[in-house]
C-alpha cells in the first residue's frame, strides 16, 4: 500500500461516525436521532444516509421544538424529512408548559433552553427510547470535552461525570438497565472547522440562516440578537438592521448572530479560520456561569 | 491532512495540563472568549493558569486535579491533533488506559527536578502494554534546573536504562518548560545546546503507521443491510469498518467463526461502489453466495485467517471496584462480537512500577494481570501485538452493565 491510500482527516472522522451510528443500530432496540435543524444534526442525517442506505434509518428523527425556533430552521427540517423519506417526530416544549411540567423563565432574557430537558425526557419516556443520537462535539465546551461517545444517563436523564464508563478502543458498551438511556455523540471528535469542511466536501445543504443576510437586531451584552416576537424590547433597546449570519443555530432567544458578509461555504470557512471566538461564544445560555453546561447536563439536558 | 491522536501522561503536578494549555496557546488554538474565562478565574505566579483550559469539571477546578480524560483538538496546516489529557493519579489508571487505547503517540512528562519516578514507570508500562507506537519523553520544568543539559542527559540515561525491559519501539526525548513555552511550539533561546525540534515540530513531522498496511485483512460485520424494497429486493449487504488491510472485489472470503466461504461481489459506499477498500473505511460488502453471516462474524481474506479459539490468554486491566476472582462470568466484547466468558485463572499480577510478576488470588481496581479465559463460542482474533483492532476486548459485568476490564489478547 502506498500513501495514496491514507484517509484524510475528514474521511477518518466520517468513517468513525458511520461506525458509531451502526453500533447504535445494532446495540439498541429503540434509538432516536435528535434533530435540531442546526448544521451538526444535519451532518448526522447525512452520515446516517451513508451508514444505512440503501436501507431505511433504524431510528426516527426527533425534534424537541421549543416554540422559539427560527422559521427557516423549521422549514428546512420538514423539507429534509420529506426529501429523505425518514420518519420525523416533533414534540413541543409549549405542551410541557401547558401541562404544568415546565415553568417558563421570567426576566429580560427568558430562555427555554433549560426546560427543553423536560420535554426531551418525556419524549424519551413516551417512545421508550434507549439511545438518543446527538450532534454535540467535544470542542464546543469544556464539560463536553469530558464526555464519552456512549454516555449513559439515568432515568432522570442525569449525567454523572465522575462515574463514566471507561471507553476503550472503538468497543462501545451500550448495555443499560430499563429506564436508563444512552446519549450517543458520533461527531464528538469533530471541530467546528471539520464540520464546515465536511459540509463543503459533501455539498450538504443548510438553512439560509448560516449565510449572510440582512436582519433586524438589538445589542445584548455585546452580542448581536435577532429581533423576534420572543424577546421583549424596552426603550433602552435600539433596533438596527445589520448584515449578519448565524454561526450556531438554537433558539431565537439564546442564539446570537455575528456580523458577517460570508455568503458561501468558502467564505464561512475563511471566517472561522481567523475567528478569535468560539462558536459557543454566541450562546447566551453558556455564559450564565462557569459550569452552565455541566449543570444543565446533570439535569438531563442534551 | 491526517490525524495524530496522542495522550499525555505524567504524575500530578508534572504539568500535563499546563503543557496542553501551552500547546494550544502558542499554536494560537485558543479563542479569545476561552482566554477571558480563564483570565477571570485567576493567575498562577503572575501568569494565566493554562491548566484551566483542560480541567472542564467543577470538581476538577475545585481540587485543581484532573479526574477524567478531557479531549482537546487543534490543528496546524500539517495535521489535525486529538489530545487525550489523562489524569496522573494512580486511582485513575483506568482513565489513562481509556485514553491510551486510541492513541498513536504518548507524551510522558518528567519533572526535571525529580527525574524518573514511580509514576513514570507505571505510565511507561501502560504505554508499552497498550502498544502505543511512539513515546516522547518531555523533561519539563527545565527552567527550574537552569536549563542544564547535564540534567537532561542524566534523566534520558536513567529512562533508557529502565525502558530496556519494555516493548517501546520508538522513544524520543525533549527538554521543555511548559510554563514558559520553551521548546513546546517555539524553540527556546535558553537551551542553545538543544539541536532537535520543538515538541510541536516533532508531532507534525512524525510519520504515522496505520493498520491499513497490515497484510491481514479484517472486516468485523456490524449490521446486515436488507432494504427489502422493490428497487433493492435482493440486496443483502454486510456493513462494517475495515480494521486492517484491504479488500478488493473478487477476493476469496472466509467467514469466521463459521468457516463458510464466498467471494466479494461488491463493495458499496453511499457515493457508489468501489473496487478496493482499506482500513479504516466504513463500507458495505456484498458476497456472491447467500450464506449465513451476521453481526459479530468476521470476514477475512481466505488463507490469511486469524486464530479462532474458545480458550484465550490475555493481559487485562481491571477497572471496577468489585474485584475480579477466577471463575467469574462476564460478557466479552471484541470487535462487534459479544460472547459470554468465564475467567479461568489469574496467572499473575504485574507490579506496574517495577514490572514484577506477582501471584495473587484476585485482581483489584486499576491492577493489571495475565488471565486465561474460556468463551461460550469460538472467537476469531489476532494477537493484540499484531492487530490492535481485533486483539482488544472489554469485559462487561452483566449485573451492573459496567465495563469492568480492558483486555489485550496474546
Amino acid at each position: 500500500m502506498t500513501d495514496l491510500h491514507r484517509l484524510s482527516h475528514l474521511d477518518q472522522l466520517e468513517s468513525e461516525a458511520i461506525y458509531i451510528l451502526r453500533e447504535v443500530a445494532a446495540q439498541f432496540e429503540r434509538p432516536a436521532l435528535l434533530f435540531s435543524g442546526g448544521k451538526d444534526s444535519i451532518c448526522l442525517v447525512h452520515l446516517a444516509l451513508k451508514a444505512f442506505r440503501p436501507g431505511k434509518f433504524p431510528f426516527p428523527l426527533v425534534h424537541i421544538d421549543t416554540g422559539h425556533n427560527f422559521d427557516e430552521a423549521l422549514k428546512f427540517r420538514d423539507d429534509l424529512a420529506e426529501r429523505t423519506g425518514e420518519k420525523l417526530v416533533v414534540r413541543y416544549v409549549q405542551d410541557s408548559i401547558d401541562q404544568g411540567k415546565a415553568v417558563e423563565e421570567k426576566g429580560k432574557f427568558p430562555s427555554r433552553n433549560a426546560i427543553q430537558a423536560v420535554t426531551l425526557l418525556d419524549t424519551i419516556a413516551e417512545f421508550k427510547f434507549d439511545a438518543c443520537i446527538g450532534g454535540a462535539r467535544r470542542d464546543e465546551e469544556k464539560a463536553r470535552a469530558k464526555e464519552r461517545i456512549f454516555s449513559v444517563r439515568d432515568e432522570f436523564g442525569s449525567w454523572d461525570p465522575k462515574l463514566q464508563r471507561p471507553e476503550l478502543w472503538n468497543i462501545y458498551n451500550g448495555k443499560i438497565h430499563v429506564g436508563e438511556n444512552v446519549r450517543v455523540f458520533p461527531i464528538s471528535n469533530w471541530t467546528e472547522l471539520d464540520v464546515w469542511e465536511y459540509i463543503r466536501k459533501e455539498k450538504i445543504e443548510l438553512p439560509s440562516l448560516y449565510f449572510s443576510h440582512q436582519r433586524e437586531i438589538v445589542w445584548r451584552e455585546d452580542l448581536v440578537f435577532p429581533v423576534s416576537k420572543f424577546i421583549s424590547l424596552d426603550n433602552t433597546d435600539k433596533v438596527e438592521t445589520r448584515t449578519v449570519r448565524f454561526r450556531t443555530v438554537g433558539d431565537m432567544t439564546c442564539t446570537a448572530a455575528v456580523e458577517s458578509e460570508a455568503n458561501t461555504i468558502d467564505d464561512i470557512i475563511r471566517e472561522i479560520q481567523v475567528s478569535r471566538t468560539t462558536e459557543r461564544g454566541s450562546r447566551l445560555d453558556d455564559k450564565r456561569s462557569e459550569a452552565a453546561m455541566e449543570d444543565r447536563k446533570k439535569g438531563g439536558y442534551f | 491532512m491526517d490525524i495524530l491522536r496522542f495522550i499525555t501522561a505524567g504524575s500530578v503536578d508534572d504539568g500535563k495540563s499546563t503543557l496542553i494549555g501551552r500547546l494550544l496557546y502558542d499554536s494560537k488554538s485558543i479563542f479569545q472568549d476561552q482566554l477571558e474565562a480563564i483570565e477571570k478565574a485567576g493567575q498562577v505566579n503572575g501568569q494565566i493558569n493554562l491548566a484551566l483550559l483542560t480541567d472542564g469539571l467543577k470538581a476538577e477546578r475545585e481540587q485543581g486535579i484532573t479526574i477524567d480524560i478531557a479531549y482537546k483538538y487543534f490543528s496546524t496546516p500539517k495535521r489535525k491533533f486529538i489530545i487525550a489529557d489523562a489524569p496522573g493519579h494512580v486511582q485513575y489508571t483506568r482513565n489513562m488506559v481509556t485514553g491510551a487505547s486510541n492513541s498513536d503517540l504518548a507524551i510522558i512528562l518528567i519533572d526535571a527536578r525529580k527525574g524518573v519516578i514511580e509514576q513514570t514507570y507505571r505510565h511507561s508500562y501502560i504505554v508499552s502494554l497498550l502498544r502505543i507506537p511512539y513515546v516522547v519523553v518531555c523533561i519539563n520544568k527545565m527552567d527550574l534546573v537552569d536549563f542544564s543539559e547535564e540534567v537532561f542527559l542524566n534523566i534520558q540515561k536513567q529512562y533508557l536504562e529502565f525502558a530496556k525491559d519494555l516493548d517501546l519501539k520508538s522513544i524520543h526525548f525533549l527538554p521543555i518548560s511548559a510554563l514558559n513555552g520553551d521548546n513546546v511550539v517555539d524553540l527556546s533561546s535558553s537551551m542553545p545546546w538543544w539541536k532537535g525540534s520543538s515538541l510541536l515540530g516533532f508531532l507534525e513531522e512524525i510519520e504515522l503507521r496505520t493498520e491499513e498496511d497490515s497484510p491481514a485483512p479484517r472486516f468485523p460485520v456490524q449490521n446486515v443491510i436488507r432494504p427489502q424494497t422493490t428497487e433493492y429486493h435482493d440486496y443483502r449487504g454486510y456493513a462494517g469498518q475495515i480494521r486492517s488491510g484491504h479488500f478488493t472485489v473478487g477476493d476469496s472470503i472466509t467467514v469466521l467463526p463459521s468457516g463458510l466461504k464466498s467471494k466479494i461481489k461488491a463493495i458499496d459506499t453511499y457515493a457508489g461502489s468501489v473496487n478496493t477498500a482499506y482500513a479504516p473505511m466504513s463500507v458495505t460488502i456484498r458476497l456472491e453466495d447467500e450464506i449465513d453471516v451476521s453481526r459479530g462474524d468476521m470476514l477475512v481474506v481466505s488463507g490469511k485467517e486469524p486464530i479462532t479459539s474458545q480458550d484465550l490468554e490475555a493481559h487485562i486491566c481491571w477497572m471496577d471496584q468489585k474485584v475480579m476472582t477466577p471463575g467469574s462470568k462476564y460478557l466479552l466484547r471484541q470487535t462487534t462480537n459479544a460472547v459470554k466468558a468465564s475467567i479461568r485463572s489469574l496467572e499473575y499480577r504485574v507490579e506496574t512500577s517495577t514490572h514484577e510478576k506477582k501471584e495473587q488470588a484476585s485482581l483489584g481496581l486499576n491492577e493489571i494481570g495475565k488471565v486465561t479465559i474460556r468463551t461460550a463460542k469460538p472467537v476469531a482474533y489476532d494477537p493484540y501485538s499484531q492487530i490492535r483492532g481485533t486483539g482488544s476486548f472489554v469485559l462487561v459485568d452483566e449485573g451492573t452493565n459496567q465495563t469492568v476490564a480492558a483486555g489485550m489478547l496474546l
